[in-house]
């Protein structure tokens, strides 16, 4: 196992997880709280038509699932304002929409030989340097903005309406969210997958959610608790030799379920 | 015209093609104490949404204190309905509170000490003080109330406008809502959307029945008195038949409202 930490390959996974999982930590609790979860799977989940098209048109991957997931929240944020009743039924169709056109570019490249697996569940080989100062920068610019707009995003959360009226820029803010919703899964898409990102937005923050009472705890805690699901997953899926997304992602169920029996227990002895 | 607090001229309003409001016309004094009453999609949010300039009207003309609502400048406390926020959300009792001054953080989008010495007044102000670090979701529903009023309060409001406040909330529970408002009511205007019309009877000063077009009604201080000596008699119950034999007639109603 301790081979594993001297080769670049796997020292490149680590720092990137960590760095996911610094995002993941801090834009989970928020997208839980408002009820995003769905709306993050659909924008997960039509970004692999930004990584069809960009194989196709052979540009780069990582632009064209930047710019599909951007342009999937835009159309998820404005259809969630618009026709409120109906979020979930056009969450569905982005979702299925933005797959599909994801095959069908996969499927009129000729002879591309690029794993689109990989995409789906993560590749523990995929991260390189360049990808890490991304995530890096990234990262940054999430602490920056969460920070700034801490108290707005609560105030988005609990009560939108009175928010708006208290002069709140609800509808600015619920799209910045889901973009930065959209850029997370855009950076985890490389280790845990594009299926499986939504799992690890969910699971830390459930959890730390039982345990702390304010949106700042539950962002750190689930910030810890990512990486150290991230960090077991990577091991697990070296040693195993298996995906890292659903090495990662069952490493975390595990987590949570014993998170939760505790909590239960605890509960109970009181 | 001074001492308007709300006009509406002619209002109509539509919803999904839909005419939800037709030809509004009252208006509400300063320091009045208004019930906005009706049956269930009658209209009586949608009213309350357009006196605060949420929604806007198809026709006709609002004025809140002479001014159209959203350029008024007016503060207004409003107090939504109890499904209308998300209580599992993770935030302190204080943390709400301080969403009613969230207009003036300062330039880092913090509160300063004055706004945090004015919510912990406010939450004084109607007796929720030592829950200032509580989470709103452990709180029962009337002391959940009144916090979303304190938050309201925290604000210096002009004008405090309350969406049915007492909808999920026990008898006992709804009977102090309304002596806080009633007390509130002293010095600012009120406007309360609710279903109980035993506390409409023997709170407000004017009730406005909404279904589709209003009518106004005016509640005496007799008749509040008497309403008030009522409710006390019921400790933990007072239903609506018993209610309606109480009143009577006592009920008085302006020229319109005999016309139907």
């Amino acid at each position: 196992m301790f081979e594993a930490l001297q080769m670049p390959f796997f020292q490149h996974a680590l720092v990137a997880g960590i760095l996911i999982a610094i995002a993941i930590g801090i834009i989970g609790p928020l997208a839980m709280a408002n009820k995003m979860t769905f709306m993050s799977g659909g924008i997960a989940h039509a970004t692999y038509g930004g990584v069809g098209a960009a194989i196709f048109f052979g540009s780069s991957i990582l632009v064209g699932a930047a710019l599909a997931s951007i342009i999937a929240a835009a159309a998820i944020s404005f259809i969630s304002y618009r026709f409120s009743s109906r979020t979930d039924t056009a969450i569905g169709i982005v979702w299925a929409v933005g797959m599909s056109t994801g095959v069908i570019f996969s499927d009129l490249t000729a002879g591309y030989n690029v794993d689109l697996m990989s995409f789906l569940f993560g590749s523990i080989l995929a991260v390189d340097i360049s990808d890490l100062w991304l995530m890096a920068v990234f990262d940054l610019i999430i602490v920056v903005l969460v920070w700034f707009y801490y108290y707005d995003f609560m105030a988005l959360s609990f009560d939108p309406v009175f928010a708006r009226l208290r002069g709140v820029k609800t509808q600015i803010l619920h799209f910045l969210l889901l973009g930065l919703v959209a850029m997370t899964v855009v950076l985890a898409m490389r280790l845990v997958g594009l299926i499986m990102v939504i799992a690890l937005l969910t699971m830390p923050s459930f959890s730390s959610e039982r345990f702390v009472n304010s949106l700042g705890k539950i962002m750190s805690v689930s910030v810890i608790l990512s990486i150290v699901y991230v960090i077991c997953g990577l091991l697990l899926a070296y040693m195993y030799d298996i995906s890292s997304g659903a090495s990662v992602i069952t490493v975390a169920a595990f987590g949570t379920i014993t998170l939760f029996l505790i909590k239960k227990i605890k509960g109970s002895s009181r | 015209m001074k001492n308007l607090a709300v006009e509406l001229d002619g209002v109509s309003f539509f919803y999904n093609g839909k005419e939800i409001l037709h030809n509004v016309s009252i208006s509400v004094s300063k320091g009045d104490f208004l019930a906005i009453i009706g049956p269930n999609g009658g209209g009586k949010s949608t009213l309350l949404k357009l006196m605060m300039g949420i929604l806007k009207p198809l026709h006709g003309e609002i004025r809140l204190f002479g001014k159209t609502p959203a350029k008024s400048g007016i503060a207004i406390g409003y107090v939504p309905q109890e499904t209308g926020h998300n209580i599992d959300f993770p935030i302190t009792v204080m943390e709400v509170v301080l969403m009613g001054v969230i207009h003036r953080r300062n330039i880092l989008r913090r509160y300063n000490h004055i706004l945090k010495q004015k919510a912990a007044k406010a939450l004084q102000r109607v007796n929720m003080y030592s829950f200032a670090e509580r989470k709103i979701s452990e709180l029962s529903g009337g002391q959940r109330q009144r916090v979303l009023i304190a938050r309201a309060l925290c604000g210096d409001p002009d004008i405090l406008m309350l969406d049915e406040p007492t909808a999920s909330i026990d008898f006992r529970g709804q009977k102090e809502i309304f002596e806080l408002l009633e007390e509130l009511n002293e010095k600012i205007t009120v406007i309360v959307v609710s279903h109980d019309m035993s506390m409409v009877m023997g709170f407000a000063k004017h009730a406005a029945y909404v279904n589709k077009s209003v009518i106004m009604h005016t509640i005496d201080s007799h008749t509040r008195y008497q309403i008030k000596q009522q409710l006390e008699g019921h400790n933990g119950h007072y239903c609506g038949a018993e209610f309606w034999q109480d009143v009577g007639h006592r009920i008085e109603c302006n020229e319109e409202c005999r016309h139907v």
